[in-house]
This record gives structure tokens, sequence and C-alpha cells, in this order.
């Protein structure tokens, strides 16, 4: 036989799968990696050279200390929340619907349309309930059409979603500079303000939509986990084979389950051009349906869990703002900011699934009974 | 002088979410044997063997590779030291050649020398009595071509210890017999051959010595001659079980479903199912044997309404002994059950079909029953309680009745899956390869629970692969060749050889 070559050495880091893994520690690898994540941002704040304890003091009272503060944070959490409430049952079923963005510019055409045009035709409540109604309807068909071409033909949901945001957002861009310009814009291409009956009411300071968007928190807890739908979407998403065995129509389910998740994308829109912007432009849907991707994930499909996240995101997201302001911070350095935090927030799951063994850790020995 | 021992293992600790998958284990093979690795699921033998490939990094223990210590970190290091495996699920590539997948990730010059390699198979195959074709695309090879490919790749690389595991689980008779004749020369060569497998006859034909694996830890190692097939189900099991499958005369057989005519084209337009017609009768288990891949699971999926099938098929259903029918074909099987078909069915890929893995086994009892709730809401209650007396009743190991059923071992899935549709008092119960997989107790455990369901009248379809259990099991056999009915046979008097050429050509090219 031939001279055995071979390295004696151990590897030097082994991962392995973790068993059970006990909340308390996972909390604790979480609020390490949180940490982490500021002592890194930490070490950018000083290289622009500013106090981190002070950026970060601000970044947190400018989100919560005033009332102003308070609303304006929660103006961004609502459609968050919304969004990532409409990924939910997508996911779930794995559809990679990464169209919510899409899905909100229709909603909020749908309803622009009713608030531009029809506002005097219709009493405020009939108006606001047409507008609601226009942007489910719309925003629901619109996330239909990839929605059918998977079901019938096969084909890719995640290229098929992001494409049609684009057709959607160049649409928006047509309206306002063609049709639905505001003649008394002075030559400026927008889109008119509007009217006083079109905006939704307030309540403790933010418009109604807040409640509307807890609702749906709460219905879509119940609806994917107690009822005969969410579990077709769950067998659905675990295996189509399944499925079919025990006789779902699966075409079907995929078909209704991303009309409801466009609806609710749709109503999203609605809340924010009635809710918060009272008009239409190219950034109504700013980035929600991007960003709500990262909450469902983070809430790992929980709806309860995304209240806390998308809380947690808006206060980011606010707070970078006034360190722009309050410090001189460049707009793209607080980014990196909040990148740096969901970097470390999204990669200690990692930890949290796997452990490492290095050459010298000392392996416990389990006694086999 | 070389040293006896091709590989010694010592006291090898492997463990899984702190559950020993092996536990002190030691084991030693020699140069120029088989060495039949048995065990029961989850007793390690994979695990072991997935070490020495370089696939799993060992907790703790030595391994000794021709008398000097090593360390496998890697197939790569595997390779080098000489220890080549075949696993279960062949790794090729389907639209290259033979002697590409060959050839495929080893060092070489920039252009590859086919002719060379080409020539350097064929000695190969010649040298140890194999039939391959280096030209051949994967894509166009049989199971045994592509094991064969397989094969010829670790000898190419130079491995002189080789590692099969359960490499006659996808072979009929005939093609497992090749194999041993290739696996005795390579023995005969001086290599030492490890194989894992179930089939203890085969334990029995092929190998030199026997080692026994039980519950992660080693049980012991036997010279073939020495042992029987008693001796090393009691060395496995831990006490003595009885290897005897019952076979209850059919009582009344009324016929329950007529099967005429079942003709289906898959997608890509090939007849996979061509005319296959056959009475099931309540009270008998009717075997269905073939090669893998002849349509068998085709013809119990278009049954259930799950695989599309011609128009003109037909499966009548016959709820009672009143003679009326019930026309299966054409229909969904959530219609089909509407319509009041007891018809239960346990297919070949458990997880992937019969049953969802990431969820438990409450919301996996619901499968078939989830639209009963109220008002559009599910009710977990019933599905509650029929998890609670599976486990109970079947004595399914689980941690409870909330844990993922993909977190049970095969065994455990096949009892969770089995129980749910007997549970449903089926009239018809067909099953797709019951036992595939599974170790030789739990495999007793469903034959009974066929043979309960057949003394109840129910009528049971078997497909299996293991002739010797369709010969014992079964009252009738009907063997499928290339999607067509090759014949039905009694399973009292037929005999393997018969069945296996049956299996192979059709009955008419056996009557001449």
């Amino acid at each position: 036989m031939s001279v055995l070559k071979n390295d004696r050495r151990i590897p030097f880091l082994r991962i392995a799968k973790r068993a059970e893994i006990s909340r308390r520690k996972a909390w604790a690898i979480r609020i390490a990696a949180i940490l982490l994540s500021l002592i890194t941002g930490g070490l950018l704040i000083i290289a622009l050279g500013h106090n981190p304890f002070s950026v970060y003091r601000d970044m947190v009272t400018g989100s919560f200390s005033t009332r102003t503060a308070l609303i304006a944070t929660a103006k961004i959490a609502v459609p968050l929340l919304g969004a990532a409430i409409s990924i939910a049952p997508a996911f779930k079923m794995k559809f990679w619907n990464i169209g919510t963005e899409g899905q909100i510019l229709a909603g909020a055409i749908a309803a622009s349309y009713f608030a531009l045009f029809q506002h005097e035709n219709m009493s405020r409540p009939v108006l606001l309930l047409v507008m609601f109604l226009a942007a489910v309807l719309v925003g629901g068909l619109w996330a239909l059409i990839p929605a059918v071409f998977k079901a019938k033909w096969g084909t890719n949901e995640t290229l098929f979603t992001l494409m049609m945001n684009y057709i959607v957002l160049n649409i928006v861009t047509y309206l306002r500079t063609g049709p639905w310009k505001n003649p008394s814009s002075s030559g400026f291409p927008k889109i008119a303000m509007f009217d006083d009956s079109a905006r939704l009411p307030n309540l403790f300071g933010v418009h109604i939509g807040w409640i509307v968007v807890l609702g749906l928190t709460i219905f879509m807890y119940i609806y994917m986990k107690h009822t005969q739908h969410g579990y077709e979407i769950a067998v659905v998403g675990e295996s189509e084979n399944t499925a079919r065995y025990v006789g779902m129509h699966v075409p079907v389910i995929i078909t209704r389950t991303i009309f409801i998740s466009g609806a609710i994308a749709g109503l999203v829109g609605f809340l924010i051009v009635s809710g918060s912007s009272y008009t239409l432009t190219d950034n109504t849907a700013g980035g929600y349906g991007f960003t709500a991707i990262t909450v469902a994930w983070l809430a790992k499909l929980d709806p309860f869990a995304m209240i806390i996240i998308s809380i947690f995101l808006a206060v980011l997201k606010k707070g970078s703002n006034t360190i722009q302001t309050n410090f001189k911070i460049p707009a793209s350095a607080s980014e990196v900011l909040t990148g740096i935090i969901l970097f470390f927030m999204l990669g200690c799951e990692f930890f949290i699934n796997y452990r490492l063994i290095f050459r010298n850790t000392k392996i416990v020995e389990v006694q086999h009974d | 002088m070389n040293p006896v021992n091709a590989i010694e293992l010592c006291d090898i600790t492997k463990t899984f979410n702190d559950i020993p998958a092996n536990n002190k284990v030691c084991l030693q093979i020699r140069w120029g044997e088989i060495l039949s690795l048995l065990g029961e699921n989850g007793s390690g033998k994979t695990t072991l063997m997935n070490i020495l490939a370089g696939i799993y990094f060992p907790d703790s223990g030595t391994v000794y590779i021709n008398g000097n210590e090593v360390t496998i970190r890697s197939p790569k290091d595997a390779y080098d030291l000489g220890i080549g495996m075949i696993h279960q699920h062949f790794k090729l590539v389907d639209n290259m050649t033979a002697a590409e997948n060959i050839v495929l990730g080893l060092k070489g010059k920039g252009r590859l020398d086919r002719k060379a390699i080409s020539a350097k198979v064929r000695e190969i195959g010649e040298k140890y009595g194999f039939n391959v074709n280096p030209d051949k695309k994967i894509y166009d090879m049989s199971v045994s071509e592509k094991q064969t490919v397989e094969i010829i790749k670790v000898l190419y690389r130079g491995a002189n210890i080789l590692i099969l595991d359960e490499p006659t689980a996808v072979l009929t008779a005939q093609e497992a017999e090749k194999l041993f004749d290739v696996l005795k020369n390579m023995r005969d060569d001086g290599k030492a051959i490890i194989i894992i497998t179930h089939k203890l006859q085969e334990v029995m034909a092929v190998s030199d010595r026997v080692a026994v694996l039980r519950k992660g830890e080693y049980a012991g190692t036997v010279n073939t001659k020495e042992a029987t097939v008693q001796s090393l189900t009691e060395m496995m099991v831990g006490r003595t079980v009885s290897l005897n499958i019952e076979r209850p005369e059919p009582v009344d057989p009324v016929p329950r479903m007529v099967v005429k005519g079942i003709t289906s084209y898959n997608e890509e337009g090939y007849k996979i199912l061509d005319n296959v017609s056959f009475t099931a009768y309540g009270g008998e288990i009717l075997g269905i044997a073939g090669i893998s891949g002849c349509g068998q699971k085709e013809l119990l999926e278009g049954i259930a309404g799950i695989y599309p099938v011609t128009p003109d098929s037909s499966v009548e259903y016959y709820p009672d002994d009143t003679g009326k029918a019930t026309e299966l074909v054409g229909k969904r099987p959530m219609q089909i059950r509407k319509l009041g078909v007891a018809l239960s069915f346990v297919p070949e890929d458990r997880l992937g079909m019969g049953l969802v893995g990431s969820m438990d086994i409450t919301d996996n009892m619901m499968l078939r029953s989830y639209l009963k709730g109220k008002l559009g809401f599910t009710d977990r209650n019933p599905p509650k309680k029929l998890a609670e007396n599976v486990v109970e009743q079947l004595n399914v190991v689980t941690p409870g009745i909330t844990t993922p059923v993909s977190k049970l071992s095969g065994g455990n899935v096949q009892k969770v899956l089995v129980g749910r549709e007997i549970a449903a008092a089926p009239k018809v119960l067909m099953t797709a390869y019951a036992v595939r997989g599974l170790d030789i107790n739990t495999s007793y455990t469903i034959y009974s629970l066929l043979n309960e369901q057949k003394k109840a009248g129910v009528a049971v379809i078997y497909v299996g692969e293991d002739l010797d259990v369709l010969l014992e099991l079964c009252d009738r056999i009907l063997v499928l060749c290339g999607g067509k009915v090759s014949g039905i046979v009694d399973g009292r008097s037929a005999t393997k050889e018969q069945i296996g050429l049956m299996m192979t050509s059709l009955g008419e090219e056996v009557k001449k």
C-alpha cells in the first residue's frame, strides 16, 4: 500500500448546528449583537468626528422625546407594519412576493383617482370608503397578475413581482407629468394636494390608519394560525405535492393568497396618500415595500413580532434623520449606521442556530444510558 | 508485509444535538474482505461511514488506516487515504458522460484526454467485470448503470477501501447479483469493502464478516459462516424476534376496486402506464412488483386522482356488495373523498407527499380532515386526539405530539403516516414502498398492520421492492414491466426467479 500522507491536526474551526437553545441564551446573543453593532457604529461616528454617546442619545430622543417626534415615528411605523403584514401570507406560502412596493403604489393610484377627481361627488365617509375599496381592489389585482402566471405556467414570481414595481412606478411618473399634473403648480410637474374630505381623520395625533393596521395584525395572526385558509397556505408553502395529495386546489390557493397580500399592500398605499402625504408622488411607497421584507424576516413571519420590529426600524429611520440635522452627518453615513445595526441583528441569527467549535474547545462527553 | 486491518476505528463518538449517534464504536475491516455493517434505523451506521468518508468529523476517537493513525477532515482527505464511499443517492451530473463524471473534480491538465480516460475506465471495468460505456450520458442510463459509474469513480481515484450505503435498495434481484459478483472480484483483488444493508439475505450471500451496531453502540462482529438470519436479527435488535410474516387465507374476497385499462403519459409525453387492468379484492393483499420507475408510482397516484390518466381509463370503486360502482377517474382527491370513497394512500415520498415535515403530528393528522372545522376555522381537537392515539398505539417514539415530524426517525415518520391513513377506516389501502429504509422491527410492525387491515376486509395494495417479502406477504402479485402488466401470479406458488423474469420482460415473452 502507498505511503500515507496525512496532516494530523484537527480542523481549526468547525460549525455545528445547535439543538435547542434556551430563550435566555438566544436573547443574550441578540443583546450582545446589538451592543456589538453599537460599538462598531460608534467607531464610525468617532471617525466622523462626533461623540457616539450624544449621537445615539439624539437618535433615541429624536424619535420619542416630543409629541411631534412620536407622531413622525408612528407615521413611519404604520405603513411599515402594514406592508410586513401583507408579505406574511405570501412568504408563508414561499411565494417570494417582492412586489409589495408596487402594490402599495397601485393602491395609492386608485385611491388618488377618487380623491383628486371624484371628491366633489361624494360625502366624506363615502369618499373615504370608496378610496379604501378601490385601493384594496387594485392592489390585489396588481398582485394577481404574477400570481396567475405562477399558478398556471410556473413563472418565477420573484422576478415578475420585482419588474411589476417599475411598471407602476413609471405609471405614477406618467400621471404626474401628464394627465394628473396640477395645472396650478406653475409648470412644476406635481399632482395636486387632496381635498380635505379625502384626508383620513386623526386619532391621538396620528391618522386612524394605525388602528386599521393593528386590527389587520390581529386578523392576520388568526387567519394564519386558526383558519382553513391559513392551514392551506402553510401546506402549499411546505410541499405542493402534499397539498395535491390531499386534494387542495393549489392554483386557487396561490391566487387567493396573493390577492389578499396585494390587497393589504394596496390598503397601505391608501393609508399613506390619505393619511400622511395627502398626495401621490413617485416616493409614495418610499421603500416601505422592501424594508417590510426585512421586518417580515426578522419577525419570522409572526404578526405580533412585526409590531416590535417595525417600531424599531421606524426609530432607526427617524433617528437617522434627527442626527443628520443635529450633527450635520451626511445622509449616506447615517444610512451606513442603520445598515450596521441591521447587519448585526440579522447576523446574530446564525449564532443562535449554529455554534462554532474551535480546535481547543473541550467537548463535553455525553453519557449514554 | 501489510497490516491485516485496512481500517481500525477506536472509540469513535459522534453526537448530534447532544444525542450520541455513535458511542465509543470500535470496528476493524481487513484487506480482502467484504464486511456487512448491520443495524436498525438510527443505529449510527451511516454516521460512522460518513466519518470515514470525511463528511462528519468525530467528537472523539481515533482512526487507523493501514495501521497508521490518521485524521480525516474532508472528503478529499478520505480520497487521499484511499477511501471511497458510494452513497445511497447518486451524485452525478445528468447531462455529462460517464467518463466526464468520473474525472469531475480531479486535478489535471486544462484539456481532457478523453481517449486516455475512456481507456482507463474500460480497463477498470474489465478488471472487475463491470459493463460500462464511458461515452454514454448519465440521463440515458439505468439506475444500475449509474451505480456502476459511481463505483468506477471511486476506483479511478485509487480507492482501495470502498463503502457502499444500501447499494441494492434500487436494484432488481438480477442487478444485485451482478453487483455482488463485482464486489467479490474486488475483494479477491485485495480491496476492503464495507456494505451497509438492511437485507439479511444479501448479508448472508455476499459478506465474509458482519459487524452489528445497536443504538449507536458496537454490538460485535461475527463471521458470516457462523451466523444465521435469526442470530443476526437478535444481535441487531437485542432480543428474540419472530421473522415469519403472517399470511392468513383471504376470507370471502369481494371486488373492491376494478381498474380497467388505466393509461397515462408523463410530462414528456412518454407513455408511463399502458393499459393496466386488475381487480383488488377486499380481504386480500395484492402485491405490485417491478423494477423501480416502471409505473408503480404513477399507477397509485393515478388511482388516487393525483396523477393525470387518460379519460378512457377507468377505476371503479365498490363501496359495498350491492354491485354499485363509483368511477374515480377524472376526479380530484377532494371530490373522491366527498363521494364517500374510503381510499387511503401511503405514498412513497413520506415527508414530501404524505406529510408536511415542518408541521407537528397534530397538524399532520389534520391534513385530510382540516375542512371539518366550522366557519372556515380549523378545529385541532379531533386531530390532537388522533395524534395521541396513533402515538400510543403504534409506539411512535417522539418527545410529544407537538414535535415536527421531520425530527422523527424514518420508522416513526412512517408510523405516523400509516396510522393516519388507517385511522380513516379505508376500504382500499394503497401503500408504496411502505417499508423502504425501515429497520427490521418497524418493517414487521408495518406488515402486521397491513395484515390486520386485510383481516378486517380491506383491499390492501402493496407496492414493494423486496421480492422475498412480496412472496411471503401477498396473496397475489401483479408484475409491472415498462408500464404494462407483465402478469399476475399467485403469491403462494410463484418463485423469485419467475417474478424477476417477468419484471424484465413481458408475460408473452416469458411464455415463449
